[in-house]
């Protein structure tokens, strides 16, 4: 089963963005939250969420299934999916 | 202003620093658009690749170049989000990796 694939990011990062082609790319379907498009109430609640799972916030944060990558790091990416 | 006029401006204030544009130029591209972007949003050149708060004075520290690229150049051969390099990474002396985030996570939790 495919495994659940989430990004937190914001629309101004390019790594974000290379994150997200990447995904794309690879037929990857993710969920995408720009935090830097949220309303305050949102961006304040999505932090909190962000900062349960992983202690130093940093964009992008993405979640594959239980597993936890920050930054653009595509062979860790490849790996994960078993691209 | 646009990229180029940005770019020219940056590259004849921050070479003689030390500090070099990434020779990836569509990377450096696409900052400097976000950069204007951010100008445009917040009235400030907050650093792309974090999250800003709308609030110049909160945000001093990451607007851009901002307050962990020494640092980061020291110790990476490039800044945070990749748009400037060191002497030293440009000749492949130092090998392109990820750097971690040097901001304290609390600039992220004031009451906005």
């Amino acid at each position: 089963m495919d495994k659940q694939v989430k990004i937190y990011a914001l629309s101004t990062c390019i790594y974000c963005q290379n994150t997200k082609a990447f995904f794309r790319q690879n037929g990857v379907s993710y969920e995408c939250v720009d935090v830097d498009l949220l309303d305050e109430a949102e961006k304040t609640a999505t932090l909190r969420e962000i900062r349960k799972l992983v202690p130093s916030i940093a964009f992008p944060t993405i979640l594959i299934g239980d597993e936890i990558v920050q930054g653009y790091k595509p062979d860790v990416l490849r790996k994960l999916l078993n691209l | 202003m646009t990229a180029d006029q940005l770019f020219e401006a940056l590259k004849n204030t921050q070479e003689p620093k030390g500090y070099f544009f990434n020779p990836d130029r569509e990377h450096v591209f696409r900052l400097l658009n976000s950069l204007l972007l951010n100008k445009a949003r917040y009235s400030y050149m907050a650093c792309p690749c974090r999250l800003a708060a709308n609030d110049r004075g909160w945000d001093m520290d990451i607007l851009c170049p901002c307050i962990y690229r020494d640092p980061d150049v020291k110790e990476f051969g490039r800044c945070y989000c990749g748009l400037y390099v060191s002497a030293d990474w440009l000749a492949g002396k130092i090998a392109n990796q990820y750097v971690p985030e040097r901001r304290s996570v609390d600039k992220l939790f004031r009451d906005f």
